[in-house]
């Protein structure tokens, strides 16, 4: 209960394929030929990176929207 | 892209920024509109400051002034001009702005004025002002001129002192009781670097050159005499009963403006429009405005109250032309006018490196072209923008999300799963074709069976075209895919033999119109209000709305005949209609042209609430889209063909329009069905994807409709998911999420299985990618 929500998160994702937990590793995003580092839950092994419904619907529609009027 | 020249013509044609008439008229050009707005304030000292900064003496000028601007005042047009000479005196009495003028450091130069008259007096003040040493030579004892010639009780001498003492604060030199003589002018000239006469209707003429009626000669732009140096004006150039007070205020004001020149060295010409008393051309609509009669003075002598004041001024309409802005949303939207508009849109273009603040401006009119309609100069917005996107796609700084989903949609309609071309069963060629559209495809699949199957009984041999005329992607800016899709739908329409062809939507009919020429067109409404057609046609009878507004689709702008046929057939069906007071060549878009709906869906939205607000009556319209947007924000509306093939209208009237998934599905199951039903042919197969089955409750819909994510992108990547393996599982929920990336755009699904099927529980989309994502 007292356990910090990303690490809560972090155990809630399985990779199905691999059947291994996801675990938070900094992956690039990339946009329109800009690339940025973010943090994210990624599987171990194959590499299947999980983006989370607030992070797309957010922060990368404005990063999005000022790229491409940029 | 426009070139610098193009955008200065394209500036001029809007004439917002055109002085109002009343100004324009003003031979000092008074900031009329200002000194109006302080005044129905009940500011007399702002007033009196605007007032200033064209006229030192408001208390002498508003006792005296002939007003040339009330004979072209629009207040005049609704009721009575405006007394603005009344209400310069007005500021004059109440407003107490005494403030010295400021005045240039000194240049070193002097001139001479000969004569202390009002036009004298205005070239020594405004000379002054400008740094240059200038003494007036008067006859007699004092200054003033004709002043002198009213009535006490019109112009009292202290006002006459009060004010023209400003000269002296500007350091003017006055000589009293200094006549100039004919032989005295050659003794000025050579002590002063300039002169100007100013000697009123004294007949002294200098042995200057003169004109046909012996008075001095002077260039009417300039003032400048004959000889070098030398400039004269005011009462000297103009008989008795010419004399006007504000002329000879501006003849001097004009001089001083000359004489600066000469001193300067520079040209005395150049750039000198708009000097003196013009037409303007300002449009000001008084159409509407209530009449108000000028407000009476309760002591005429002592002119206007404070209060009387701000009641008099407040009856200035504060011209404008703003036709435009009036009936557009997106102009009114972003608070300016197409002047500014057009500079705004040529500086994006303009931007190499860096964000381009105009693009999403750009982006969002409808082209509708409404703009044009009511411009006084027919200055059309959706051209220049239409342009300005071309340019941005050619430069390829067009975001790329602004149209993406449209052109998608485009894509699909002219994919096989749409597209058909078909002479009818049995014939080798097309008398006629019928060209539906994708909308109406989309919106009532049925009634395109229902026409083409009345078309066929009563033309014969009348072949089918389904696809997309390509109009999204000539309002994206796309010439590349506009170009490419009229390309095959020709090729389409040669094999039919080039036939006369029956079209139900108004945007394809204008595609082909304005692309397509060789092309004979005719409108489905104008079939059918031929002679012989609608008496057979059977009409819906249920819940039929007693009165209806036409609402026609902004490509039918001008489109008269098709107007027409619209409305005759209305009538013949027994409606009576209640015309929108913004209809035909007026007529408003539904927010879908120029795909504003996509590119910004609020404006959008306040374009719609705006158009279905405007009657109380079931709006009937005769494109499938304008009709599905508005019953969408709760609008009763109607198409045409609801009234021809529907059943009960009431139901018709409030039906929601299918979302964009299901206007796919109704697509592909027209084709499927007509394929089948007249031509006895199955469908080729479908793709691996769409046997995915899907369960998606009413609210997970609704969300999937306004993220514009289709059924088909979610079969997309369940397909994907379940063929590779490629996805997480939430232990907490126990459901899946998978993502896959046909294109640009990523979406994920969040699901779980239930027997043969799937059910979405959540769906998002987003174009950033991740880079080395996991391999499959």
């Amino acid at each position: 209960m007292n356990e910090p929500t990303g690490q809560a998160q972090q155990t809630e994702w399985m990779c199905v394929k691999c059947g291994l937990p996801l675990e938070s590793a900094q992956v690039k995003v990339a946009y329109l030929g800009n690339a940025y580092p973010v943090k994210l839950l990624k599987c171990p092994k194959c590499g299947l990176v999980l983006v989370p419904e607030e992070l797309a619907l957010g922060k990368m529609v404005e990063v999005e929207k000022t790229l491409e009027d940029k | 892209m426009l070139t610098q020249s193009e955008l200065h013509q394209l500036e001029d044609k809007c004439i917002q920024e055109c002085a109002p008439a009343c100004a324009a008229a003003c031979p000092i050009h008074v900031d009329v509109r200002t000194v109006m707005a302080e005044i129905s304030r009940g500011d007399f000292c702002a007033a009196l400051k605007g007032l200033k900064k064209a006229l030192p003496y408001p208390g002498i000028i508003g006792r005296i002034c002939p007003q040339p601007c009330g004979a072209v005042c629009k207040r005049g047009e609704v009721g009575d001009a405006i007394s603005l000479a009344a209400l310069e005196r007005a500021c004059a009495d109440w407003g107490d702005f005494t403030e010295t003028p400021r005045v240039l450091p000194k240049r070193g130069k002097r001139v001479a004025i000969v004569g202390g008259g009002l036009s004298g007096l205005t070239a020594a003040f405004d000379l002054a002002r400008k740094g240059y040493g200038a003494v007036i030579y008067e006859a007699v004892d004092c200054l003033g001129g004709s002043l002198w010639s009213f009535p006490e009780q019109v112009l009292p001498p202290h006002i006459i002192h009060g004010e023209l003492a400003i000269v002296a604060q500007v350091g003017v030199q006055v000589r009293l009781n200094v006549p100039v003589h004919h032989d005295g002018l050659a003794g000025l000239r050579s002590e002063f670097d300039a002169v100007y006469l100013a000697i009123g209707a004294s007949g002294e003429t200098f042995d200057l050159a003169l004109n046909e009626q012996g008075r001095i000669y002077i260039d009417p732009a300039t003032f400048a005499t004959s000889q070098d140096g030398i400039f004269a004006g005011g009462s000297l150039l103009r008989s008795v009963a010419e004399w006007s007070p504000i002329q000879s205020v501006s003849d001097g004001r004009r001089a001083a403006i000359s004489i600066d020149r000469y001193l300067q060295k520079a040209s005395l010409t150049a750039s000198r429009i708009n000097e003196g008393a013009y037409l303007t051309r300002l449009y000001t609509n008084t159409q509407g405005v209530a009449p108000l009669p000028r407000v009476q003075m309760a002591s005429p002598a002592g002119g206007y109250s404070r209060e009387e004041a701000s009641q008099e001024a407040k009856r200035c309409l504060l011209c404008e032309c703003m036709e435009c802005v009036k009936v557009c949303e997106y102009l009114a939207h972003y608070g300016s006018y197409p002047k500014k508009y057009a500079r705004e849109i040529f500086n994006n273009l303009s931007i190499v490196m860096g964000a381009r603040p105009g693009n999403l401006f750009t982006n969002s009119c409808s082209l509708c072209g409404l703009c044009g309609a009511v411009c006084p100069t027919g200055l059309d917005m959706g051209a220049v923008v239409k342009d300005a996107r071309r340019t941005m796609v050619k430069q390829k700084r067009m975001p790329p999300s602004a149209h993406e989903f449209a052109l998608r949609d485009m894509q699909f309609s002219n994919s096989d799963k749409f597209t058909l071309t078909r002479n009818p069963p049995g014939a080798a060629r097309s008398e006629y074709v019928f060209f539906p559209g994708c909308q109406l495809a989309g919106s009532s699949p049925s009634y395109v069976e229902r026409v083409y199957g009345d078309l066929r009984e009563k033309l014969g041999d009348v072949g089918l075209m389904l696809g997309c005329c390509g109009a999204p992607a000539d309002w994206a800016g796309r010439v590349d895919l506009f170009q490419s899709a009229l390309a095959s739908w020709q090729s389409q329409y040669g094999q039919l033999g080039t036939p006369r062809v029956i079209v139900a939507c108004s945007s394809c009919y204008q595609v082909f119109k304005a692309n397509l020429p060789g092309v004979d067109l005719i409108s489905l409404w104008e079939l059918y209000d031929t002679p012989g057609w609608l008496d057979t046609l059977p009409a819906a009878v249920g819940g039929r709305p007693s009165a209806v507004s036409v609402h026609d689709p902004c490509t039918t702008r001008h489109e008269s005949g098709i107007q027409d046929s619209v409305r005759k057939i209305l009538r013949r069906m027994g409606y009576q209609i209640e015309e929108l007071p913004l209809s035909r060549e007026k007529t408003e878009c539904c927010s879908y042209g120029g795909l504003m709906w996509l590119a910004n869906r609020d404006l959008a939205q306040a374009a719609v609430r705006r158009r279905i607000a405007e009657s109380q009556a079931d709006y009937v319209t005769y494109c499938a889209v304008c009709r599905d947007f508005f019953a969408a924000h709760g609008k009763r509306a109607l198409h045409l063909l609801d009234l021809i093939y529907g059943r009960d209208l009431n139901e018709l009237a409030e039906r929601r329009s299918p979302g964009y998934s299901s206007r796919h599905e109704n697509r592909v199951r027209l084709k499927r069905k007509l394929l089948k039903d007249v031509w006895g042919e199955d469908m080729d197969g479908q793709s691996s994807y769409e046997d995915i089955r899907l369960i998606i409750a009413a609210d997970v819909q609704e969300r999937l409709e306004q993220r514009l994510i289709l059924v088909e992108d979610i079969q997309k990547v369940i397909e994907f998911a379940e063929r590779t393996g490629s996805k997480l599982l939430n232990r907490a929920t126990g459901r899946w999420l998978a993502r896959h990336r046909p294109d640009n755009v990523t979406y994920w699904v969040e699901y779980t299985p239930q027997g043969d099927a799937f059910v979405v529980h959540n769906a998002y989309s987003h174009r950033m990618e991740i880079v080395e994502d996991a391999k499959i």
